[in-house]
């Protein structure tokens, strides 16, 4: 087994396991700081998969934006203790035996001899060359190829904002009622 | 960067990826806090993109990191949404069990 | 092909472009009260049609033979072995010139009369409603408009029917004068007053025209038959071709139709009875006649135009047109032929009876109708098409100068009820109808240019010589001595009917002492009116000229021999024509003697109705409408009663829809209701479930 194999199958390990401590753990900050694990052991993979650029983005967008985000939300609300049980009946158990199935699934899609070769090959075999995956290639295609859904992507974006300020917004006056003095200012 | 390169198969990667993903349905189906759920949605989200960015590594295609790319955007806006809208709910049921939020019921 | 043909086109689309000019500008051309644009366009259109009609008539001098003007790809279906190709052709022949001259030329006339009428009877209802000023105005504008804007499309259409080189256009052209007599027997649709002024007119104008149009309807469905029937027989609808394959196959030759294979013979004859039921439909005869006196209740002009002088001979141009099909159904002419003389005959009798004047010259109008069928069902082509020319000229005049008659009346009304200021009506009695005849009486003191042209309408009507009428009825009647001594004696007493009702009505109109106020104060129409009535009773005097039974006079005949392949020139007989003569020479005697000698006073009956039951018969029109109420119209009311009430509410909504679809769709809803948890999570669970499902087929199906 080589070296490369087995700080995979570490940071696989180490992503699964922070990945199940979400799930089972009963307090939202752990539960945060875990998939803040998981989230940078995705990063590491990027740095192997050749793509530096998506690590980056990973580790300042995820754990630096979105999970601070998470964070902040669970102190405003108080709301870090949460209960780990179901009110709905069959509903755990069905749902375990579906996501068991998935997995299965995954798997013999993954390991099926029917399968394209290239996924069962290690990747090194896949010659790659250094400029693969940098900063720039993926700039030059993002600004090019991409440049429409880029700009879309921004919009999104703008229109997520004003949605989340509007969604946010205390209702400073709550449901205007327009009384009989209030429709007619002119005749006071 | 080659020298700290995984050199695994891409099956590693995505049966990997399987396994994070239905992790995160587990938590979407399982849990009833909503910023829980949110995080699991979140989780789901980046196994889809380590088989892409795994895919896109096979092929030597920079499309798939362009997609991750874009995905990480989407998830982030609709994080912001996401958590304003809980921040709402919260606001108006003192509570952010989703279970409480049925009714819709038929 | 002479190079003058190729405007033909122009005789439809003017009258179309005078349409389309007044939808878009008629109203701004009306800037006051008294303006007479929407009227000049459309007349001066009319008179453009009316124009290529002369030139395809010079050219026709040329080139006898006549031309078919493509215009435009219409239908074009390119089947296996059998094909519809249709183009839009126009045909011009001497038949197609002598309808285009007279649709056009009468048609021109009356638009002219129009102008002046619509005018006078517009002020009229906008009187009776109340209106004043600016309402009144815009009121005027929307109906003057209108109606000119209906009647140039009734002479594109009429045009159109005459015009097409094939059955289908000819269809068209008759579904469309169909459409536009609805539309203007039904002008005063929202008349408040239709009803309440004691008109004999028994319907409301909107009632008479949906009656008019679903009688229509059921001649219609013959016709539309008969296309079916000769594209299926010949495959084909142009004329010259269905023509040509009937006339070079023997009567017996069987074609395969179905599961059946008749002789070509019998196919023609239900053709050809077929294209009969459309014809007494538009021709409005037996049975499909009830439909034309209620048709008087559209404006006058609209009476002359499409219920005297045009629409209404469709039905004779058809059968003259397809008189190849008509001689080689014996059979087939002979039923026209009786039909004609029936209608002729017991249409003759009921106009005797009735005191509407307009009443009396629509069942005039039937009984003409009739005397053309007789003709033309009798192989007479030509005496049917010279009858139609004649009685267009002399019967728009007759209308017309009721029209003037009434308009007269109406004024009357008016000065009378202004001079009282507010003293009532006259009549207090009864109410005032201007088209009541027991209301006229010595009008002739008021309108003389009237009281004349309708003394040569009617004389022309009569038959008396040597007007035009006289010609071309005595043609008629020889046909009808030669061939049918029933058809013969129906038509003689049908003669002896027309000028008795004519010479009523002279003498109770124009004659003997004023019946009403109105009357009194009646005065001539405008000259706007009355110069188109004096062109027409010149026609109504020298019409007969066109065919003289004489050597070398009989221009029609011969004109008409060209496009008319059974067409065969009528001879003189004088017995024949002393006999006619006679009879209505008789008959204005009675007429003299039993209202001339001792006019009608005031209030008093009508001397006709001594005859008791007889008299109440003919009134009430043979009953005829009764019995159809009867026959169809309740037994059909009743069976849409049933279905509405029996079928539909009863069976498919009380107990189909509310007993065992709603039932079940309740009883399954309870149910499946339990379904929509309302938690998210199930619903999540739900999608998984499905996601999970389609990932194990993929599964199994690709790579196990």
């Amino acid at each position: 087994m080589s070296f490369g194999t087995v700080l995979f199958l570490i940071l696989a390990l180490i992503a699964v396991v922070s990945a199940v401590g979400m799930l089972t753990s009963t307090n939202a900050v752990h539960a945060a700081l875990f998939l803040v694990t998981n989230f940078v052991c995705i990063a590491l993979f990027y740095l192997g998969l050749n793509a530096p650029f998506l690590a980056m983005v990973q580790i300042t967008i995820y754990t630096g934006a979105i999970m601070v985000l998470f964070l902040f939300v669970i102190m405003l609300l108080g709301a870090a203790q949460v209960s780990l049980r179901s009110t709905l009946r069959w509903h755990g158990p069905l749902a375990v035996v579906l996501v068991l199935m998935l997995i299965g699934v995954a798997g013999v899609m993954a390991f099926s001899p029917a399968v394209n070769n290239n996924l069962t090959s290690p990747l090194a075999l896949q010659e790659a060359s250094t400029a693969f995956g940098s900063p720039q290639a993926v700039g030059e295609v993002l600004f090019s190829n991409y440049l429409l859904p880029f700009q879309m992507v921004g919009i999104l974006l703008l229109v997520a904002m004003i949605g989340a300020v509007v969604l946010t917004r205390e209702a400073k006056k709550p449901t205007r009622q327009p009384g009989p003095e209030e429709s007619s200012p002119a005749g006071e | 960067m080659e020298e700290i390169a995984f050199l695994v198969p891409t099956s590693y990667y995505i049966i990997l990826s399987g396994v994070l993903f239905a992790i995160g349905v587990a938590g979407v189906l399982l849990r009833r806090n909503a910023i829980l759920l949110l995080m699991s949605v979140e989780l789901m989200l980046n196994s889809a993109n380590l088989a892409f960015a795994a895919f896109s590594r096979t092929f030597l295609d920079v499309g798939g990191q362009v997609f991750v790319f874009f995905v990480i955007t989407v998830a982030a806006a609709e994080v912001a949404v996401g958590l304003a809208l809980i921040v709402t709910i919260f606001h108006t049921k003192r509570s952010i069990d989703i279970d409480e939020l049925h009714a819709m019921e038929g | 092909m002479n190079g003058l043909f190729s405007i033909a086109p122009l005789i439809i689309a003017a009258p179309f472009a005078g349409m389309l000019v007044n939808i878009a500008f008629g109203r701004r051309l009306m800037p006051n009260k008294d303006s007479i644009g929407p009227g000049l366009v459309a007349s001066s259109m009319a008179g453009v049609s009316f124009l290529v009609a002369l030139l395809m008539f010079v050219a026709l001098l040329g080139s006898p033979q006549g031309a078919d003007v493509p215009v435009l790809t219409w239908i074009d279906i390119q089947g296996g072995d059998i094909s519809l190709n249709i183009p839009w052709t126009l045909k011009v022949d001497t038949l197609s010139s002598v309808m285009m001259l007279v649709v056009s030329g009468v048609g021109t006339v009356i638009h002219v009369y129009a102008i002046g009428y619509m005018h006078g009877d517009i002020d009229e209802k906008a009187y009776l409603r109340g209106l004043h000023g600016e309402e009144a105005l815009d009121f005027k504008r929307r109906r003057y408009v209108k109606f000119f804007t209906f009647f140039n499309l009734f002479l594109g259409s009429m045009l159109i029917l005459v015009t097409g080189n094939n059955y289908l256009m000819m269809f068209v052209g008759w579904e469309l004068v169909g459409l536009c007599s609805y539309l203007l027997i039904g002008f005063w649709f929202d008349s408040p007053e239709a009803n309440e002024s004691g008109k004999i007119v028994g319907v409301l104008n909107s009632e008479a025209g949906k009656k008019a149009f679903i009688v229509n309807r059921v001649g219609d469905f013959g016709m539309l038959l008969a296309l079916m029937l000769i594209f299926w027989t010949f495959g084909t609808l142009k004329f010259d071709d269905v023509f040509a394959r009937a006339a070079a196959a023997a009567p017996t030759t069987p074609i395969p139709l179905g599961p059946f294979t008749p002789a070509l013979g019998a196919v023609v004859t239900v053709i050809t009875l077929l294209l009969l039921l459309g014809a007494t439909g538009k021709s409005a005869q037996i049975p499909l006649f009830v439909w034309l006196p209620d048709a008087m209740a559209g404006p006058t002009p609209v009476s002359a135009l499409i219920h005297a002088a045009t629409m209404v001979t469709a039905g004779v141009y058809m059968i003259a047109r397809s008189n190849v099909l008509y001689a080689m159904a014996p059979v087939s002419g002979m039923t026209v032929a009786v039909i004609g003389g029936l209608t002729a005959f017991v249409s003759g009798t009921i106009a005797v009876a009735q005191f509407d004047i307009k009443r009396v010259l629509a069942y005039s109008t039937i009984s003409q109708l009739g005397f053309m069928f007789a003709a033309v069902g009798l192989g007479g082509y030509i005496a049917g098409i010279f009858h139609l020319a004649t009685h267009a000229f002399f019967k728009a005049l007759l209308f017309l100068s009721a029209g003037s008659v009434m308009h007269g009346m109406e004024h009357g009304h008016h000065a009378m009820a202004e001079g009282e200021h507010g003293g009532g009506g006259g009549d207090e009695g009864h109410p005032f109808d201007p088209q009541d005849m027991r209301q006229m009486g010595g009008l002739h003191k008021h309108m003389k240019t009237t009281t004349w042209v309708y003394i040569v309408g009617a004389l022309a009507l009569s038959g008396i010589p040597p007007l035009a009428g006289f010609w071309s009825k005595d043609e008629i009647l020889l046909e009808a001595s030669l061939n049918s001594t029933l058809v013969y004696v129906l038509l003689g007493a049908a003669t002896f009917f027309t000028a008795l009702y004519m010479g009523r009505q002279i003498f109770m109109v124009f004659f003997g002492s004023e019946r009403s106020e109105a009357a009194r104060h009646a005065h001539e129409s405008p000259p706007l009116m009355t110069t188109p009535l004096i062109v027409l009773a010149v026609l109504a005097i020298i019409g007969g000229l066109m065919n003289l039974p004489f050597g070398g006079f009989n221009q029609l005949g011969h004109w008409l021999e060209r496009s008319v392949v059974n067409a065969h020139t009528g001879s003189f007989n004088i017995d024949v024509s002393i006999t006619s003569t006679v009879l209505g020479l008789l008959a204005i005697g009675i007429s003299y003697l039993l209202y001339g000698r001792k006019p009608l006073e005031e209030g008093q009956r009508d001397p006709l109705s001594t005859t008791g039951p007889v008299f109440t018969f003919l009134n009430h029109k043979w009953y005829w409408d009764e019995l159809y109420d009867a026959l169809f119209v309740r037994p059909f009311n009743r069976l849409s009663e049933f279905l509405a009430n029996t079928i539909d509410w009863a069976f498919w909504h009380d107990f189909v829809h509310d007993g065992i679809i709603a039932q079940f769709v309740e009883g399954s809803s309870r149910s499946l209701r339990r379904v929509q948890t309302g938690y998210v999570r199930n619903y999540a669970l739900a999608v998984l479930l499905g996601v999970v499902a389609i990932l194990v087929y993929l599964v199994v199906r690709f790579l196990v």
